[in-house]
C-alpha cells in the first residue's frame, strides 16, 4: 500500500466519469456511473470514513441506479432516438467546463501548498463518532431531512399517477 | 483497514481539491452537452458526489465529524431529487414520447 492507491483511484473517477457523459447509449451511462460510485466508496474507504463508503456503497450503487436503470428500461429510449447537440454548441461546453476548471484550480494555487492530509483519530467517522454528532448536534436538521423524505415520495407518487379525469 | 487508511497519509489536500474540481466540472459539461434529461440528471449526481468527497476529505483534515453528517445530509437530499426528477421525467415521456430536453425548450408557449 503506497500513496500512489489515490492516485490510481483518482484516475479511475475521472476516467470513467468521462464515459458516464461522453458514451452515446444511455444505459452504458449508467453502468459507468455505477462503476464511478464504486471508485467513491472506494475513496471513502481509504479516508477511513467507513459510515459513508457503507451509505454511499447502499444509496447510491443500490437504491439510486436502480431508480435510473429501471425508469431507462421503462421508457424504451434507443440509441437513435434522441439526437445530439451540434458540434458548435459541444465545443462551448467543453470550453465553458475547461474555464471552469482553470478559474477554481487558479484560486487554489493562490493558496499557501496545503499540508498532506492526516488522519488525527481513527474513529472520525465509525457509526459510533458520526451518531453521537447527528443526534445530539444536527438533530433538527436530521428530523427536516425526514420530513423533505416524507414529501419527496407523496411527490414522485402523485407526480407518476395517470390523471383519473384526463385518461 | 489500517493498511488502506496508511495510504492516505501524505495525499495533499490540494490533489483532493483538484479531484473535485474536475470531477465536478465534468458534470458541467455532462449537462451542457448532453440532450437527454436522464444523463443530464446523471451528470448531477456526478457533481453531488464531487462535493460530497471534498467534504469528507475538509472533514479528515480538521478532524471534525460534521463534514460527514452533512455528506449523510446531501445523500438524503440526492434521493429525494432522484426520485422527484424521475418521476417529473416519466410524466414528460407520457406526454412527448421522448426524454429530449429540446423539445421542451419553450415549455408550453
Amino acid at each position: 500500500m503506497s500513496i500512489s492507491l489515490f492516485y490510481f483511484v483518482a484516475f479511475l473517477t475521472i476516467f470513467f466519469s468521462l464515459l458516464v457523459i461522453f458514451s452515446k447509449n444511455p444505459v452504458h451511462s449508467v453502468l459507468y456511473l455505477i462503476v464511478t460510485f464504486f471508485t467513491f466508496t472506494l475513496h471513502y474507504i481509504m479516508l477511513n470514513a467507513q459510515f459513508l463508503a457503507i451509505v454511499n456503497f447502499i444509496v447510491y450503487m443500490g437504491a439510486i441506479m436502480v431508480l435510473f436503470l429501471f425508469v431507462l428500461m421503462l421508457l424504451n429510449l434507443n440509441e437513435g432516438s434522441i439526437g445530439s447537440k451540434s458540434n458548435l454548441l459541444k465545443m462551448v461546453g467543453v470550453i465553458a467546463g475547461m474555464c471552469l476548471i482553470i478559474t477554481l484550480v487558479g484560486s487554489v494555487k493562490a493558496l499557501n501548498d496545503s499540508d498532506p492530509l492526516i488522519l488525527q483519530t481513527q474513529d472520525l467517522g465509525l457509526v459510533k463518532n458520526l451518531g453521537k454528532v447527528l443526534f445530539s448536534k444536527f438533530l433538527l436538521p436530521f428530523e427536516l431531512s425526514s420530513i423533505l423524505l416524507l414529501s419527496a415520495m407523496v411527490g414522485a407518487v402523485l407526480l407518476a399517477k395517470k390523471d383519473i379525469k384526463q385518461g | 483497514m489500517e493498511n488502506l487508511t496508511q495510504s492516505i497519509q501524505g495525499v495533499p489536500l490540494n490533489h483532493y481539491i483538484l479531484l473535485s474540481t474536475i470531477i465536478f466540472a465534468i458534470g458541467v459539461i455532462g449537462v451542457l452537452i448532453r440532450r437527454n434529461a436522464i444523463v443530464i440528471f446523471m451528470s448531477i449526481e456526478l457533481m453531488l458526489n464531487a462535493v460530497n468527497l471534498l467534504l469528507t476529505a475538509f472533514s479528515v483534515h480538521h478532524n471534525d465529524p460534521a463534514g460527514q453528517v452533512f455528506v449523510f445530509f446531501i445523500m438524503a437530499l440526492a434521493a429525494a431529487e432522484v426520485a422527484i426528477g424521475l418521476a417529473i421525467i416519466v410524466m414528460i415521456y407520457r406526454n412527448t414520447n421522448s426524454t429530449d430536453v429540446n423539445i421542451l425548450n419553450k415549455l408550453k408557449w
